[in-house]
């Protein structure tokens, strides 16, 4: 039976930098995806558009990558299939010929469009696509004013067209996450739309290898089981013809892969798992099983599918005020107590000024920053990080509140430190609206 | 016999908005079994305390001995608008590995 053999390199923007290349000098894989978007990436992006919007918005460690590696990629015959165009994918593009240009070489690059509504979201949501908040059900109207982005979640076949048109490297904007895994086996399988358990099934190898090293040992309640984190493999999923597939990782790389640490993947931002929605298909993540050979692979077969909603996923990204965080390491006897009386100086100080903010946050760093009251406290603590942070829509009451912060090493209880790094930056808020569109208004297409 | 989750099960979280999963997988099926029981969303929810300011719903993986845990409205906001240093909720699932359970 054919398979193909579908290699992650990327699980987020700013991911190891080396893990595509490992996989590209390894060389025994057919494609290699790279996933350069988490929900919060895009309104990073947009900013950086925003900046320069002839040359910004795009993952530029993707080009860097092929830079370093296009002799490789073409030596191994390997297909690279990317969400690095951000929002805009034509730089990108025109970035990735100058270095066919400059090597010499004819690549051929697509680029898979559609996804990106920004340019006509008010008319369709004057159509009458409300585009309420998924979680909230708030309307749209509340940020429409304010909006900087808004990109559909589009299918894996549009992708897997840009692969039929004989594309080295296809660059997409939004598509789904597990879709870089679908679109390669649509196109070298030739699934039709409607054949929902096979497309279910590369759906949860895609679920599966998305975020990288999260399946091959990295973030694994039993780290202290896992060998060669500084070398760990990133994932490769081998899908058959059939749909099932076997997860495994480059020979001799560190890391571990048995069916504890692609079950925790598998949970992984998991919501009802009997109704995954996927562009594509919706996924019974009850149905499958797992089979551990023991020997770093983790076979799964079974899983089935049924038909894809209606509706495609939009992330909608809105100007939603200002914010800043500053911290400062607070050492001694009594360290504690000493970090709340600083809090309190500066948010005492800020209400001297007449100052307030829409939020605040006080945390104790080492104490209990991410469990609150859950965490246990000790009988002493040596020194704690005192993290505060302010949110508001105007700029100058936050720009004034990082100014407050260094003053309490001279003007506050003794042994604070840690403010080498200077004043903390005002960083502007982009926010994220979910919302659901019809499938019909949405055109996608791939051109080389 | 009083035992916590991390003697039995390993666990993942992250962030769906302003809301987190908690996915916990257990070693074996009969403690899958008799967590079904014992671990509740409102057991979970109370575990959780101000951490979880909405409701707790759970889902049953039964082919994987794992229970998925949606907190909701867990991240004060979330995404790129909150200020808490656990932004995207990766911390949750470390968190409840530290329950006490009585079986």
């Amino acid at each position: 039976m054919k398979s193909i053999r579908i290699a992650n390199g990327q699980g987020f923007w700013g991911d190891s930098i080396d893990a595509p290349v490992n996989l590209i000098n390894y060389g025994k894989i057919d494609y290699l995806t790279l996933d350069y978007l988490a929900e919060v990436t895009m309104s990073i992006m947009q900013r950086q558009k925003k900046k320069d919007p002839e040359n910004g918005g795009y993952a530029t460690d993707f080009v860097k990558l092929i830079d370093s590696t296009i002799h490789e990629i073409l030596k191994n015959n390997i297909k690279i299939i990317a969400n690095a165009g951000g929002v805009n994918p034509i730089a990108c593009k025109r970035e990735l010929l100058k270095i066919a240009k400059k090597n010499n070489i004819d690549l051929k690059i697509a680029i898979v469009s559609g996804d990106d509504i920004y340019g006509s979201i008010n008319s369709i949501i004057e159509d009458g696509h409300t585009l309420d908040n998924l979680y909230t059900g708030e309307s749209i109207h509340s940020i429409i004013d304010n909006i900087y982005s808004a990109n559909v979640y589009i299918d894996s076949f549009s992708v897997a067209d840009a692969l039929s048109l004989g594309a080295d490297i296809v660059l997409c904007g939004r598509i789904s996450d597990p879709g870089l895994v679908v679109a390669p086996c649509i196109h070298e399988f030739g699934w039709p739309r409607d054949d929902y358990d096979r497309l279910a099934s590369a759906t949860v190898a895609g679920h599966i290898v998305e975020c990288g090293a999260q399946c091959t040992g990295g973030n694994f309640s039993k780290w202290m089981d896992v060998e060669g984190f500084d070398d760990i493999g990133y994932p490769i999923a081998v899908v058959n013809e059939d749909g099932s597939f076997k997860i495994e990782k480059p020979e001799g790389t560190g890391g571990v892969i048995n069916k504890f640490t692609v079950s925790e993947q598998i949970l992984y931002e998991l919501g009802n798992p009997k109704k995954y929605i996927s562009p594509d298909v919706c996924v019974d993540f009850t149905s499958f099983l797992l089979d551990d050979s023991g020997n770093n692979s983790v076979g799964v077969s079974g899983v089935k599918g049924f038909p894809p909603t209606e509706t495609f996923k939009v992330s909608v990204s809105y100007f939603d005020g200002y914010k800043a965080s500053g911290q400062l390491t607070i050492s001694g006897p009594n360290a504690v107590a000493k970090a709340e009386k600083s809090a309190e100086i500066i948010w005492k100080k800020m209400d001297n000024l007449g100052i307030s903010f829409d939020k605040k946050s006080t945390e104790f760093l080492g104490l209990s920053s991410c469990h609150k009251s859950l965490a246990v406290m000790p009988d002493v603590v040596n020194e704690v990080v005192l993290r505060l942070g302010v949110k508001s829509f105007d700029k100058s009451a936050v720009s004034r509140f990082t100014k407050e912060i260094a003053p309490l090493i001279t003007a506050g209880p003794p042994g604070v430190t840690g403010f080498a790094e200077g004043r903390p930056r005002v960083r502007e808020v982009v926010s994220y609206w979910p919302a659901l569109i019809d499938k019909k208004i949405i055109k996608t297409k791939a051109d080389v | 016999m009083a035992r916590i989750l991390s003697d039995m099960a390993y666990a993942r979280s992250g962030d769906k908005g302003p809301n987190v999963n908690v996915g916990i997988v257990f070693e074996r099926e009969e403690d899958y079994l008799k967590a079904v029981d014992f671990l509740t969303s409102s057991v979970v929810k109370s575990y959780f305390g101000d951490m979880v300011k909405g409701d707790v719903v759970r889902y049953e993986l039964p082919n994987l001995n794992s229970l998925n845990f949606i907190l909701n409205d867990s991240l004060e906001g979330g995404g790129s608008e909150t200020l808490i240093n656990d932004a995207q909720g990766k911390t949750f699932g470390q968190a409840i590995l530290m329950m006490k359970v009585d079986f």
